[in-house]
């Protein structure tokens, strides 16, 4: 694993998540999620979170949109603490959650009607068109999302998380519900808007392969209450493309991924 | 499209023809069942009442559907929105629900003296506000915290989230609950109608054609009710139309 950057530049995070601690008060008792959490995401860059089911990672993403206040603990966003929701973040879910009664072109606009309520209805449009270029969606602007397929929809919705040109994507699983084809062409779609397009990101996946072919860095999160248990730096080419998935660097980070889950999943891993 | 419109005709033309077989085949007297060739006349004889007598029955409805509309809707959003209302006011409202209406037209009569419209009116709205603050209460509170989570992670309002979100997304529970509490209002205003003495409206000559033992009337009257509901309903659906079309699925 070498460093994404070299020794003495100075990084700025864009995303700086320093010791957060927060717990759920359930009917059973108070249940702790994230305990003591690290990480830092530099401007510019994309952090994919991975550990075990229900180790708080959607509670993360619900700290870094300002949707929840941590219990101890700071989550700083450009230099400023994050004290309630801003306008500055895309979120997107593994559920589209697209307006039925909106069309595809309708539900894009969404963010723009809150964020830049004096942003003309033309250049609205415009805004959203040129997204929907870039996702292959044009053509179906003015049809309803349930006359579309489960990944032409997620791509409509994260066309929805971007059209405010936020400065940070958070992404909670989602491409979980797609077939595996579809899958992997969502992923190259997502290379690509960040190429057009660049923005910070953090997206929360249980999909390893996912997370080395997205990701700048790989962060392991441990079992519940979760801690920052392993960061990885993926060296990989930025332009990637599928088949790097298929090299032996990429095979070894893999390994190394797995055997991470395995800890923090309590398993022993085995010797190789 | 020719169906569409056939089928149903056909069906109530299937079902006077039964009728008439039923009274035919019994040889029953008008006192028993007046069958649907009486009622014509019925209609004939009386045609003046049955307009005015219809028109006080059917604004009477219409305007406590709306009253019901107008609170039903702010008690759903009530109890959709906040869980404390939720938990103190859901017994109540059903306790409500559960009295049966009928033993209300004293009370309410007693209260209102004389206020026959303004009765009539209050009860069809206590009838039918129920399931519709229900249905709004459970749309929204059942509403997907993502639905919600999208916009508020962009700052916007409670305000701009129930118009945009909340409110759209309700609306065909909505429009389900108003299909039920319309004929319900029906039913409302015409127990007052028939209980309180020099009532108007359908239900008043409803009794008045049971004191006259005008059983044909009486017949009658049941056909002319059933009319303004079917009347009521296909008006809310062709209000569902219009502010919830896109929840119809194509193929359906």
């Amino acid at each position: 694993m070498a460093a994404c950057f070299p020794k003495g530049t100075v990084i700025e995070n864009l995303i700086e998540i320093k010791g957060v601690s927060h717990a759920y008060h359930t009917a059973s008792g108070r249940l702790p999620v994230l305990d003591g959490l690290d990480v830092s995401v530099p401007e510019g860059t994309f952090a994919a979170v991975v550990g075990p089911s229900g180790c708080g990672k959607s509670t993360l993403t619900r700290l870094v949109a300002g949707l929840l206040k941590p219990d101890a603990g700071e989550v700083w966003l450009h230099g400023e603490q994050v004290k309630g929701p801003r306008k500055t973040v895309g979120m997107a879910f593994q559920n589209p959650v697209l307006l039925e009664w909106r069309t595809i072109l309708e539900n894009v606009i969404l963010p723009l009607e809150i964020v830049a309520p004096s942003m003309s209805k033309v250049d609205r449009t415009a805004r959203a068109m040129e997204l929907l270029e870039m996702v292959g969606l044009v053509g179906f602007e003015d049809k309803r999302p349930s006359e579309l397929s489960g990944g032409m929809r997620q791509r409509a919705s994260l066309c929805r998380s971007l059209v405010h040109k936020p400065d940070v994507l958070i992404m909670d699983e989602p491409f979980g519900a797609l077939d595996a084809f579809t899958r992997e062409d969502l992923w190259q779609t997502m290379r690509d808007l960040r190429a057009a397009e660049p923005f910070t990101a953090v997206l929360i996946t249980h999909d390893l392969r996912e997370s080395v072919f997205l990701g700048d860095q790989v962060i392991v999160l441990s079992g519940r209450p979760a801690r920052t248990q392993y960061v990885m730096d993926v060296d990989l080419p930025k332009d990637r493309t599928l088949d790097v998935l298929f090299t032996p660097k990429a095979a070894d980070m893999l390994h190394i991924l797995r055997d991470q889950i395995k800890i923090a999943q309590g398993r022993d891993v085995e010797a190789h | 499209m020719l169906s569409k419109i056939a089928t149903p005709i056909l069906a109530v033309l299937i079902f006077l023809g039964l009728w008439e077989l039923l009274v035919w085949a019994n040889g029953w007297p008008n006192y028993k069942m007046a069958s649907p060739s009486d009622l014509p006349p019925a209609f004939w004889k009386y045609k003046e009442l049955f307009f005015t007598m219809g028109w006080q029955t059917l604004w009477r409805t219409v305007v406590g559907l709306m009253l019901a509309v107008v609170f039903g809707t702010l008690i759903g959003m009530v109890i959709g929105f906040s869980k404390i209302a939720r938990d103190g006011l859901y017994p109540l409202l059903i306790g409500f629900n559960a009295i049966p209406k009928a033993t209300l037209v004293p009370v309410i009569s007693l209260i209102f003296i004389g206020q026959h419209d303004f009765n009539t009116v209050l009860m069809a709205f206590m009838i039918s506000f129920f399931p519709i603050a229900v249905s709004v209460g459970i749309g929204l509170s059942t509403l997907e915290p993502e639905y919600r989570d999208i916009l508020r992670a962009l700052g916007a309002s409670r305000f701009t989230i129930f118009r945009k979100i909340a409110l759209p997304k309700t609306l065909p529970e909505f429009f389900g609950a108003l299909k039920v509490a319309a004929t319900l209002a029906f039913i409302g205003t015409n127990l007052v109608e028939i209980v309180s003495p020099h009532g108007r409206g359908l239900g008043a000559l409803f009794k008045s054609g049971e004191t006259n033992g005008d059983y044909p009337l009486m017949f009658a009257v049941l056909i002319a009710l059933a009319f303004l509901g079917i009347v009521l309903y296909y008006a809310v659906i062709f209000l569902e139309r219009v502010f919830a079309g896109w929840a119809e699925r194509e193929g359906n």
